[in-house]
């Protein structure tokens, strides 16, 4: 069937409420509020490059320890029988359902000083430790946030890895060891570098984990732009400046991971 | 990989589990508490299930969240649907690049998604005369909800047999009915599917609605981040346990329904190589 035009409305569509926007965002990046073009919006670049390490940092740990965490859970959870398996993925999208915000506030109730943790530790003679309120606790809401994201691609690729490769390095003689390291690992890092774009990506931008287990303590790029938009700072323009820094960075992060995960491997999120 | 997991395996297994669950326990048994204190116990009520039937602030955003989505994942799906097999047909070059283009709002941060409409927004809300408010919000999650549309239908027209379409104009069907029989069908699944987590998108969404929705319309979502200014009364517990064992209930039932059908089918495939034999 001859039905391209199918796909009219939505490229209209796309033109209009994608791509238009982000030239919006570079054109106000470069613009003052006149509409003259300036490069003043770039001029703190300095003082924000310390939130901007400071962001980076903190994103990266929290993609790491989802890394250590969701590699061997998908490892283990994949020699399990077929029914256990499904139902444990469904288990790991369910909190999803559960508004993420709540789910946060949550872990305020468990980390305060006189919280959970601290109840329970105070039982064993221990603490009180302070974790609410600092760069921890935002890297623990990060982790808790994004690990699916993480859990599924690398899960995804390990399941349906063909047995036979594996088989065939046994009988060649490779022991369990050599097996995971140079046939399983390999062959599983699409899922890998998947997920770690899917984490990276919603850490570094971020702005309401930070508020609610960081206290305004822990200060990240995603705070600095909303307080440009919609908080007490309005000025789209530098907020758009610090937007497109970031865009720059979602960009090479993707860039990388497409490099290394060859073509068509953004579809394992599915 | 056949070997048997060990108790080190299973205990990792079981932790993460607890991380991902705690607060939700935490969340679910406080709802139920008597007092308005999220970390003291003071007794068993229903107080704060009482109390959010009467919460129009609450209600209202719920039934915006509710309406919002709705709307964005039917308009969606059929954009979406279209788009799919629009690009389908499309000689390879330019199908990529529309591709590269439908991935960039998945792919994208949220925040940037949702500044950048933002702007567009309130410049053409200058020119046009309209502001930021429910209009604003449903285009914004329409346009975050088509790129998973188009995802989950693409693989399925790529295993559809490009004859088929032919075959059925050629037996005496009209396009139309050639499309909606014989095609349809074929993709409904992947529609559905698409459909889903477009509505999963839409309900699950803070940040780009925070930018696109305005001052007057305010998501589930956006209340609650209104309310962690402040403190989150437990009515929003409250409704979040209830959302949550509606969607558990679903779950269930869907997947038990399908094991049903798949031992159904088993069964009846079995039956009939056993009369084909006979």
């Amino acid at each position: 069937m001859r039905t391209k035009s199918a796909a009219v409305p939505y490229v209209f569509w796309m033109a209009v409420f994608v791509v238009i926007p982000l030239v919006l965002i570079v054109v106000y990046a470069f613009t003052n509020y006149d509409g003259a073009f300036t490069l003043e919006n770039f001029d703190n670049i300095d003082v924000f490059l310390q939130v901007f390490g400071n962001s980076v940092v903190l994103a990266l740990i929290a993609t790491a320890i989802c890394l250590l965490i969701a590699y061997p859970f998908s490892y283990f959870l994949a020699q399990e029988g077929p029914v256990f398996r499904k139902v444990a993925m469904l288990l790991i999208m369910l909190p999803m359902w559960m508004n993420f915000l709540l789910r946060t506030y949550a872990w305020m109730s468990i980390l305060e000083n006189n919280g959970f943790l601290n109840q329970l530790l105070g039982l064993f003679g221990i603490g009180p430790v302070h974790i609410i309120n600092t760069d921890i606790a935002v890297v623990l809401g990060m982790v808790y946030n994004f690990l699916p994201f993480m859990i599924l691609p690398i899960f995804s690729v390990i399941d349906k890895l063909d047995h036979k490769y594996i088989e065939a390095a046994q009988d060649l003689g490779a022991n369990k060891r050599e097996t995971f390291r140079r046939v399983i690992f390999p062959l599983s890092l699409p899922g890998v570098l998947s997920g770690v774009t899917m984490v990276f990506i919603p850490s570094i931008s971020t702005f309401a984990i930070s508020k609610l287990l960081g206290g305004g303590m822990s200060f990240l790029l995603g705070d600095l732009i909303e307080m440009q938009f919609l908080g007490s700072a309005y000025n789209p323009h530098l907020g758009s400046a610090i937007a497109l820094m970031m865009l720059v960075l979602v960009l090479v992060a993707t860039l990388i991971t497409n490099r290394f995960g060859g073509g068509d491997e953004g579809t394992v999120l599915m | 990989m056949m070997q048997k997991n060990n108790t080190f395996a299973r205990i990792f297994n079981i932790l993460v589990y607890v991380f991902l669950y705690l607060p939700i326990v935490v969340l679910i048994i406080f709802s139920f508490n008597d007092s308005k204190s999220r970390t003291v116990w003071s007794g068993f009520s229903l107080h704060w299930y009482q109390e959010l039937l009467q919460d129009e602030e609450i209600l209202a955003a719920f039934s915006t969240t509710i309406t919002v989505s709705v709307i964005a994942a039917v308009v969606a799906t059929v954009l979406g649907t279209a788009a799919a097999i629009g690009f389908h047909n499309m000689k390879r070059r330019p199908r990529n690049l529309f591709l590269t283009i439908n991935n960039i709002p998945m792919t994208n941060a949220d925040i940037i998604t949702g500044v950048s409409l933002m702007l567009l927004f309130v410049a053409a809300g200058n020119i046009l005369g309209f502001s930021l408010g429910f209009g604003t919000l449903l285009v914004a999650h329409i346009t975050f909800n088509v790129p998973y549309v188009v995802l989950a239908v693409m693989p399925k027209l790529r295993q559809l047999n490009p004859n088929l379409g032919e075959a059925a104009m050629d037996l005496g069907a009209t396009p139309w009915q050639a499309f909606w029989k014989v095609l349809m069908p074929e993709l409904r699944p992947g529609i559905l599917n698409g459909m889903l987590i477009a509505f999963t998108m839409s309900i699950d969404d803070f940040v780009i609605s925070y930018f696109t929705a305005g001052s007057e319309v305010s998501t589930l979502a956006m209340q609650i981040y209104a309310m962690t200014r402040k403190r989150i009364s437990p009515e929003v517990n409250a409704l979040s346990t209830i959302l949550f064992v509606v969607v558990l209930t679903l779950l269930v039932i869907v997947n038990v329904r399908q094991v049903r059908q798949e031992q159904l089918n088993e069964k009846r495939a079995r039956a009939l190589r056993k009369g084909g034999n006979g």
